[in-house]
């Protein structure tokens, strides 16, 4: 074994982010002490990041089966069958940790790692959706990391040629020392073509493709799971740098690469690089693996066998190829002007064996280091919970003025207008773009079929953190809602979890009650969850995010032309509310921008109602009777009018009377699921009402679309009535503003 | 009408053209590398959006240099047409097949959007159908678009009738709101003298089918494909 390396003690271990517990297991298993790669290897796989340690337990509560499903989680991506011979692949993913100590380039390589994850799996990426959290927008340090995080994905995406067509941005304290930067990527393949991240048919050779490795993002994994202390900063070295150029090159020589046949098994090197895919592409099919780690292609000189296995270069990939068709793989490398270069063979034994100039500097199980150990850890509800929850908004003062409260919250940067953003997102490459950013979901054709897809992601911290269990099920029904307001069916999930410390109960508590809220939503509406990601440790000096579960959605829609989007279309359409009465200020964005409260109860969630509405509102748009279909979320009925009046080509005004609750700014504001607002041609009024009364839902008509104002009625009360003009204004400058 | 597409390392509007021309015009079409000298068997060649060699230079530097672009002055010189789109029109300049310069836009933002153009010049095959002052929607989706040129260039251009596009409001008017970039005096698009080379920094490729929002960018192949004589060659001004 290699002399010139430290040797591997129990602080050694504690410093790599290893417990005590866990060196000693590492020493059972070894029968000896590890040599210094060797710990490497285990403390970057046995990291929360790679291992899940502390999820697994739960995450098993998840339904991941169904007729579409052709690939669940454990794989770089989820895949479903859509028919017609295709396939969907998509997965979501964090990069929170990076884009704090470095937003530009941290967001820039979420992108790029996911985009790696979906077309490993053989497909080619056609869109991309970004779930953004920040703190409060007034700090000028969330202006830098806002403007950081956008940029770099905007670079990232732009240059690779993948549109950018959805996502959140949202804004709370609780996010200042933690960002939120979740990716997800949604990619097609024929069904029959998808690839593995498997290290079959021992004595294939193991090539690896792509970029170089450089020293960047070592310990990238065990940085993820750790919390930050006040210098955060100082982690910058750990943060990978993105190349979006050679990213596309290697998408195009991965899908060529594997149209040839030549291809058995490919791996992205993400988290925890060479290591990773070494030991998890043989620890999937009960195989081994022999590299050469001087063969590896690499950007500096007198990198240890440590750095080489651990480095997070990026824009890299380890690909099996077929014994006898190495030449294949090598020339459409070589046309693309990349590396391909053999490091080793896939082995019987089951071993992970790495070199170095012939010399072995680890031999480890490839299970020894992808059994990580699971911990079932205490939970508890956290103390001050239930005094937050049994705070009734309704003891806090009417606002005097609801015109001027709605003012306020359409121009809160949560609910304000993002274009300052998606304008620098290319949304329309590739040419399957039918619904741009801006309405509930949006929506991309399949072509060569009559089909298109609708994409949504979603996510309330605020409701989860009072009621993790149903926040995260209004979260799983709120974005299959968008997605069915689009026209489309949900068909499966992807989930990105971000908590705080899993080391604390209350945190683990979060966590464990939002996985069930989830799993129960996904079963009411049918959806198999193919894919995710766990991302503990948001937190900064001891202060925790907002849980927030971000749910990521996608829906089929057999016919394209069949679709809806959430804007008005033209005067004298007639207006209904479809869904339950029950809303509350609870968590409310209403509750926030007015009182910058955080307490009181959500509304009830019935799922079976949410299931009927969802299905009403499909068959609404597949009749072509919906002329608009939105979803009403933050800041209640009021806001979704505002939105449906404001966000088409033209605005459209509204009159409409509201049912009575407790108190206007209950109606106006409160927030509820399964409610959707529908406009509908007065022609079909009689069909419209038919099909409703078919669906057994509860749904009411409220108004009429039309003139140059929005009205709204409480009772016989006109609360709110507002010039567009004055409404649009608020909407368009309420985030950008702060960004000019 | 024979098309070619060419692909840069770093190209993705390669496969939108392809599309565009083979589903929806239905017309022969094929891709060609980057390191392709030989342009013979084609009468317009497509230079499309992208990030040719990553763009880690100037937009188009390198590209502008590579073995197809050197090619395509002879094709040119032997009356062959081209279009360069986004990517394509800052090759095109990078090569000195079109003059002017494009820019970083003014706002040092990336900017995808709709824009209006008002067309200027019908004296090419690819507005041969159109008329001077028609508005044609179409989308841009670039961070260096902004169109320079010295003041004795800029006369040139307007003395030989180059400048093809201007960014407009949706009525035609040629104001500051409707340039999306900073361009000088909002030019979209120039052509050179003869009117067979085409650069554009907009995407018609985006803009050729109802379902996608509009089909503007159609027309520009349809004059394209109107503007054939009988023999083959193109009408000439």
């Amino acid at each position: 074994m290699k002399g010139a390396e430290p040797k591997v003690t129990l602080d050694l271990a504690r410093d790599s982010g290893l417990t005590a517990d866990e060196y000693d297991r590492i020493l059972a298993r070894l029968g000896r002490e590890p040599t210094f790669s060797e710990l490497g290897l285990f403390s970057a796989l046995w990291s929360e990041h790679c291992a899940y340690k502390h999820s697994r337990v739960f995450l098993s509560r998840l339904p991941t089966a169904g007729p579409r499903v052709l690939q669940g989680p454990g794989e770089n991506a989820g895949a479903l069958d859509i028919g017609d011979g295709w396939a969907v692949v998509f997965k979501i993913e964090s990069h929170n940790h990076p884009s704090f100590i470095e937003p530009f380039q941290g967001a820039a390589t979420g992108v790029g790692g996911i985009l790696r994850d979906v077309f490993t799996m053989g497909a080619r990426p056609i869109a991309i959706l970004d779930s953004l959290r920040f703190g409060a927008l007034d700090d000028p340090r969330t202006r830098h990391l806002v403007n950081g995080v956008v940029s770099g994905i905007s670079w990232y995406g732009n240059c690779f040629g993948c549109p950018t067509v959805g996502g959140e941005i949202a804004f709370a304290p609780e996010y200042a020392g933690n960002p939120l930067v979740n990716v997800m990527c949604v990619g097609l393949v024929r069904a029959d073509r998808l690839f593995r991240a498997r290290a079959e048919g021992p004595g294939n050779p193991v090539f690896y493709v792509g970029n170089k490795t450089g020293r960047d993002g070592i310990h990238g994994a065990t940085m993820a799971s750790a919390t930050f202390d006040g210098h955060a900063e100082e982690r910058r070295p750990t943060v990978q740098v993105g190349d979006p150029f050679t990213e596309k090159l290697l998408l195009e020589a991965c899908l060529e690469a594997m149209a040839t046949g030549a291809v058995v098994g490919i791996q992205d090197m993400g988290a925890a690089g060479l290591a990773c895919c070494t030991s998890e592409m043989p620890a999937r099919c009960g195989t081994g693996m022999d590299v050469e780690l001087s063969r590896v292609p690499q950007r500096e000189t007198g990198m240890t066998p440590y750095e080489i296995l651990l480095s997070e270069s990026q824009e890299r990939m380890l690909l099996v190829a077929a014994r006898g068709r190495e030449d294949e793989v090598r020339r459409v490398f070589a046309k693309w002007e990349l590396d391909a270069v053999e490091i080793g063979r896939v082995t019987p034994g089951g071993d992970l064996v790495a070199r170095l100039d012939g010399e072995v500097v680890a031999r480890v199980p490839v299970e020894a280091l992808t059994e990580a150990p699971k911990y079932t850890k205490p939970v508890a509800e956290p103390s001050e919970l239930a005094g937050r929850r049994a705070f009734d908004p309704l003891t806090l003062p009417e606002p005097p003025d609801h015109g001027t409260a709605l003012l306020r919250i359409v121009g809160s940067p949560t609910i304000a207008s993002k274009e300052w953003a998606f304008r620098q997102y290319d949304h329309q490459v590739g040419i399957n773009t039918l619904v741009l950013p801006g309405s509930d979901a949006a929506v991309l054709r399949v072509k060569g079929t009559r089909k298109a897809l609708a994409v949504k992601t979603d996510g309330n911290g605020r409701h989860v953190f009072l009621d993790p269990r149903q926040g995260a099920a209004m979260a799983v029904a709120e974005a299959a809602r968008n997605v069915s307001c689009s026209g489309g069916l949900p068909i499966g999930v992807t989930d990105c979890m971000n908590f705080g410390s899993p080391e604390r109960p209350e945190i683990l508590w979060q966590f464990a009650e939002a996985i069930e809220g989830i799993a129960a939503a996904c079963r009411a509406l049918d959806m198999p969850v193919v894919g995710g990601n766990v991302s503990f440790y948001n937190e900064t000096n001891g202060q925790a995010i907002l849980p927030t579960p971000v749910i990521g959605v996608v829906g089929l829609l057999e016919d394209a032309s069949r679709r809806a989007t959430q804007w008005f279309k033209a005067a004298g359409h007639r207006v209904a509310l479809l869904g339950p009465d029950a809303v509350s200020l609870g968590g409310s964005e209403y509750l926030w921008t007015l009182h910058r409260r955080l307490a009181g109860r959500l509304a009830p969630l019935d799922l079976e109602a949410e299931r009927r509405v969802q299905s009403a509102v499909r068959a609404a748009v597949a009749a072509g009777l919906a002329t608009a279909a939105h979803d009403c979320s933050e800041g209640g009925v009021a806001v979704a009018l505002a939105e449906a009046c404001l966000t088409g080509r033209a605005p459209v005004g509204c009159e409409a009377a509201l049912p009575a609750a407790a108190r206007p700014d209950l109606t106006l504001f409160g927030e509820g699921p399964s409610r959707v607002v529908v406009s509908v041609e007065p022609a079909r009024g009689r069909e419209f009402e038919a099909l409703m009364a078919e669906s057994a839902i509860q749904w009411r008509w409220i108004g009429l679309t039309g003139g140059e104002r929005l009205v709204l009625r409480v009772g016989a009360r006109v609360v709110v009535d507002l010039a567009l003009e004055q409404l649009e204004s608020a909407w368009r400058n309420g985030f950008e503003r702060h960004m000019a | 009408m024979r098309f070619g597409v060419v692909v840069f390392p770093g190209t993705w509007s390669d496969c939108d053209f392809h599309y565009v021309i083979s589903e929806v015009l239905h017309q022969p079409v094929k891709y060609v590398w980057h390191r392709e000298r030989q342009l013979d068997d084609l009468d317009c060649v497509i230079l499309p959006g992208g990030f040719s060699y990553g763009d880690y230079l100037r937009a188009g530097a390198v590209a502008g240099r590579s073995p197809v672009v050197e090619a395509l002055r002879d094709f040119v010189a032997k009356g062959g047409v081209v279009l360069g789109s986004c990517n394509g029109f800052q090759i095109l300049c990078e090569a000195g097949l079109l003059p002017g310069a494009l820019m970083r836009n003014e706002c040092l933002q990336y900017r995808c959007q709709s824009t209006h153009l008002v067309v200027e010049s019908v004296e090419t095959p690819f507005t041969r159908g159109l008329r001077p002052g028609q508005v044609l929607a179409m989308p841009i989706s670039h961070g260096e678009g902004k169109y320079h040129a010295d003041a004795e260039t800029l006369a040139g251009l307007k003395a030989r009738n180059q400048i093809v596009f201007r960014y407009a409001e949706a009525d035609g008017r040629v104001t500051k709101a409707a340039n999306p970039n900073g361009s000088l005096e909002n030019i979209a698009g120039v052509a050179n003298p003869e009117g067979t080379v085409l650069g554009l920094m907009p995407h018609p490729e985006r803009a050729a089918e109802a379902a996608m929002g509009g089909a503007d960018g159609l027309l520009l192949f349809h004059s394209l494909l109107g503007s054939l004589v009988e023999d083959g060659s193109f009408l000439k001004r």
